[in-house]
């Protein structure tokens, strides 16, 4: 654990440290939260305290044990030690529904939305208002309406199918669904993740609305500026534990990144290796575009790590997935350099994409890297088999030293992967793409899921690769990932490149670019 | 119908399947009248209707499996199992007919719990149970029954023969079972739930249902109305028959028929109306190549087409579900403009 210097007062439960903000009777008080999964302590006595109508931050790299915070009070995990108090009364969770039924409700990133049922029937979902036995149809109707109306919502209505709704909108019924619950808490996970700019005001003045009618929010964001406008008071977590609680005001930004961080995040990620070249342009876009990205201009070198960063939904992985055929590009050309010269090409398969030496990690290595009870061996080989038989021979000759050199440890080749860490599964997916020995890497959040022992190896073999010359496009909403890695970051916004900015450019000067926004506060770039 | 698809707001699956229902009636109309006979005579209304009901019971049934996410591939042996059973206990007498319906729909409705409960307790998919659950059935018909047994009374096979104007009564009975179910699927809890169960069951689950109930309901149901149509069918042939079920083909032709409908294999979405308009083609195409004296080799083959063909045009739509973010033809739209 890294030390870190602790300007709070501590945070015994029964001293509130700061006077909070607001005065109001305190909602939920949390003492001693601890919890462990298997072994490791993802939390270790964890205090809160959030007053009516009072928010409260709740920031930390990822990993740091905010989701697992925010699973024990809706009810999803029980803490293996500790206390939750609602309203002064000891309260204990086997379901999250006692969690709302107890007033505290949580709005998760993934939303908990049938898309094929109404608003309203999303909205009352397992406690539908009846009437002589039957549904209340026009009730539950009228109700959401009602409830929308009060939290300033207009241009939602009840009888509308979530499918049709955009991400914002689905966010908006998720509150409004707590709401209906008559919380006391609401829990909020990312609020902003996916939203566009003037979607976060709309979230900002229904967050006004709740907390004046003495709703406390848990308030949990990367976007230091939120937390700044929106909290009240300010808990830091870093490793499962609380490094501090602060009323707002007495932080800073460059003082709250240093108190998440605690480290230099610079020395995490490995330099580039001595040797690497940046040479030939290997792939190359011009006005590329499709249904989901356009007017896409981007030259890819050999020996270049280039990040793309962009919010959720801002077509990062959309252009990928254009470059490597699986949604093809319509419009614009692509070009694929190399030994041969080069040549024009838009992929129309993935077969075809690999053919011309691009391989492409996917995002989801569950659903689309791997087949989980395949072995080892069968996941490696599989795509140089289906596309290169001929080079299978040697593929399989070279794969003990590939699957070594990447440090997968396992028992043995024909160990199914499923019962490997998320660390080997991700490296047997890059073993898989290796023996094709591609150009051009696509990379879609690789490292999202794995240890940070993982992580340090892929981040050195993307090094590796660049040095022997091949080039990486890197997705990944992890910004301090893409700026520790990328020679170059390239900003999404709405399906086009907003902007381009060198290495070594700070956090806030890529949400600025990927949110459209000017003038987001200060600098926090660690 | 292709430009009809690419418009702003797209016709609903149900949508499409009735302007089918139209264009097959129509078809029908003109290819009849070809032949020189009228469609619309009331002789061939009521065969058109006769030709829904027995379908159309099962499928109801089968709907309500599939929105909850399950399939029921037991009700044929259903069908032959309650034929038999009843019309054993009728044996003939007319006194004996309410204890014969009762005790089918006691029997189908214990199977269909059975079904339920392995699908919502045991965690097999409903695809596995009742493949199993519909084997034990058939081998104990197998081994108890040969040919036809027992007999229905006169005033049984009434129901069966019984028209109102063109209408025959089994119709009414299948129409007044399609309201029930509409009004449970939008008016009950339990229908809503249903839903929920299918479309997510996690989701479901974490706003607080009792996901085992829906599951045990559809199940129960799609037995209880595979056994209205296998009392229907013993009321037209007066005698029980242990394979009259498999005869018809009911567990793969009423999925067809849901799926057809416009409701999603997969559970979640999709309603009743859907299905009949699915079965009403059927006896639509089966009408019509009767008439035409088309050959049954051609008339599974029509068959066959219509569904994958209505299926794909549904798949394509939900590929296309996730709104493009540019206003310009992809994939499919843009190779056909290019052609132009």
């Amino acid at each position: 654990m890294t030390t870190t210097s602790h300007t709070s007062t501590d945070g015994t439960p029964g001293t509130p440290g700061a006077p909070a903000a607001s005065a109001g009777a305190v909602v939920l008080r949390a003492s001693g939260l601890t919890k462990s999964f298997a072994g490791h302590t993802v939390l270790a006595d964890v205090d809160l305290e959030l007053r009516e109508g009072q928010v409260l931050g709740l920031v930390g790299e990822n990993g740091a044990g905010k989701s697992t915070l925010m699973k024990i009070l809706a009810g999803v995990h029980s803490p293996d030690a500790g206390t939750v108090e609602i309203g002064g009364e000891t309260v204990t969770f086997s379901h999250p529904v006692q969690a709302q039924q107890a007033g505290l409700s949580t709005v998760f990133q993934e939303f908990n939305l049938l898309p094929e049922r109404t608003v309203a029937e999303n909205v009352y979902l397992g406690r539908e208002p009846r009437r002589r036995g039957l549904v209340d149809v026009e009730r539950m109707h009228r109700d959401t309406d009602e409830l929308l109306a009060g939290l300033g919502v207009t241009g939602l209505r009840a009888g509308q199918r979530v499918r049709t709704l955009s991400v914002a909108e689905q966010q908006l019924v998720e509150i409004a669904k707590a709401v209906s619950y008559d919380a006391r808490v609401i829990q909020m996970d990312e609020p902003t993740a996916a939203l566009a700019e003037h979607e976060v005001e709309l979230l900002y003045s229904v967050i006004a609305r709740l907390t004046a009618r003495g709703v406390a929010i848990v308030y949990v964001s990367h976007r230091l500026k939120e937390i700044f406008d929106l909290c009240d008071t300010i808990t830091v977590l870093k490793d499962g534990r609380q490094v501090t609680t602060q009323p707002a005001t007495d932080l800073d930004d460059a003082e709250l990144v240093r108190l998440m961080v605690g480290r230099s995040i610079s020395s995490f990620f490995p330099d580039p290796l001595p040797g690497t070249e940046v040479g030939e342009p290997l792939l190359e876009l011009r006005g590329a575009g499709n249904g989901y990205v356009d007017g896409v201009d981007l030259t890819l070198r050999a020996g270049e790590v280039v990040g793309i960063a962009g919010l959720q939904g801002s077509g990062r992985t959309e252009l990928l997935e254009a470059v490597f055929g699986v949604r093809p590009l319509t419009r614009g050309t692509m070009r694929i350099g190399g030994r041969d010269g080069g040549r024009d090409v838009r992929p129309r398969s993935p077969r075809a994409a690999i053919r011309a030496g691009l391989a492409m990690i996917t995002e989801d290595r569950k659903a689309t890297g791997l087949a989980l009870n395949q072995t080892i061996l069968d996941n490696a080989l599989g795509v140089v088999r289906a596309v290169f038989p001929r080079r299978t021979g040697a593929a399989r000759r070279e794969l003990p030293g590939l699957l070594s050199s990447l440090e997968v440890s396992a028992r043995a080749m024909d160990q199914e992967v499923q019962y490997l860490s998320g660390g080997n599964q991700q490296k047997v997916v890059l073993a898989r793409w290796l023996t094709t020995e591609p150009r051009v890497v696509l990379m879609d959040e690789p490292t999202r899921g794995i240890d940070v022992g993982a992580k340090h190896s892929i981040y050195e073999l993307m090094r590796a690769l660049a040095a022997r010359g091949v080039a990486v496009l890197m997705v990944s909403s992890e910004l301090p990932e893409v700026i520790g890695m990328s020679d170059r970051i390239v900003v999404m916004r709405d399906g086009r490149v907003a902007g381009e900015l060198p290495a070594g450019s700070t956090e806030e000067q890529v949400l600025q670019v990927a949110t459209g926004v000017t003038g987001v506060t200060g600098e926090a770039g660690a | 119908m292709s430009t009809l698809l690419r418009r702003g707001t797209p016709l609903t699956s149900t949508g499409i399947v009735l302007v089918l229902l139209v264009l097959s009636l129509v078809v029908g109309f003109v290819l009849t009248a070809v032949e020189g006979r009228n469609f619309l005579s009331s002789g061939n209304i009521s065969a058109l209707l006769t030709g829904i009901s027995i379908l159309g019971f099962i499928a109801i049934g089968q709907t309500l499996v599939i929105l909850v996410g399950s399939l029921d591939l037991s009700v044929p042996y259903v069908v032959s199992l309650v034929s038999v059973l009843a019309a054993g206990t009728m044996a003939g007498e007319d006194g004996n007919v309410l204890p014969a319906v009762l005790l089918a729909l006691a029997v189908a409705a214990a199977i269909g719990l059975v079904n339920g409960a392995i699908v919502a307790y045991l965690g097999v998919h409903g695809f596995i149970a009742t493949l199993g659950t519909g084997l034990v059935i058939s081998g104990y018909l197998a081994t108890n029954y040969q040919g036809s047994h027992g007999s229905a009374p006169r005033s049984f096979r009434l129901v069966g023969a019984t028209q109102v104007g063109p209408v025959p009564v089994s119709t009414l009975i299948l129409l007044g079972c399609a309201v029930l179910v509409v009004l449970m699927l939008r008016r009950t809890r339990t229908g809503h739930h249903l839903y929920a169960v299918g479309g997510n069951r996690e989701v479901a689950r974490l706003s607080g249902i009792r996901t085992s109930v829906p599951v045990l309901v559809a199940h129960t149901l799609s037995s209880v109305l595979a056994a209205l149509a296998g009392l229907l069918l013993l009321a037209r042939l007066s005698v029980g028959s242990p394979t009259i079920g498999s005869q018809g083909d009911y567990d793969l032709m009423s999925i067809a028929a849901v799926v057809l409908g416009g409701t999603v294999l997969a559970g979640g979405k999709g309603n009743v109306v859907g299905t009949l308009a699915g079965v009403a083609i059927f006896s639509v195409l089966d009408n019509v190549m009767g008439v035409m004296g088309v050959s049954a080799f051609l008339q599974d083959v029509v068959r066959g087409l219509v569904i994958v063909v209505a299926v794909a045009v549904y798949a394509r739509r939900e590929i296309d579900r996730r709104p493009a973010r540019f206003e310009r033809p992809t994939g499919l739209d843009a190779a056909l403009q290019e052609a132009k």
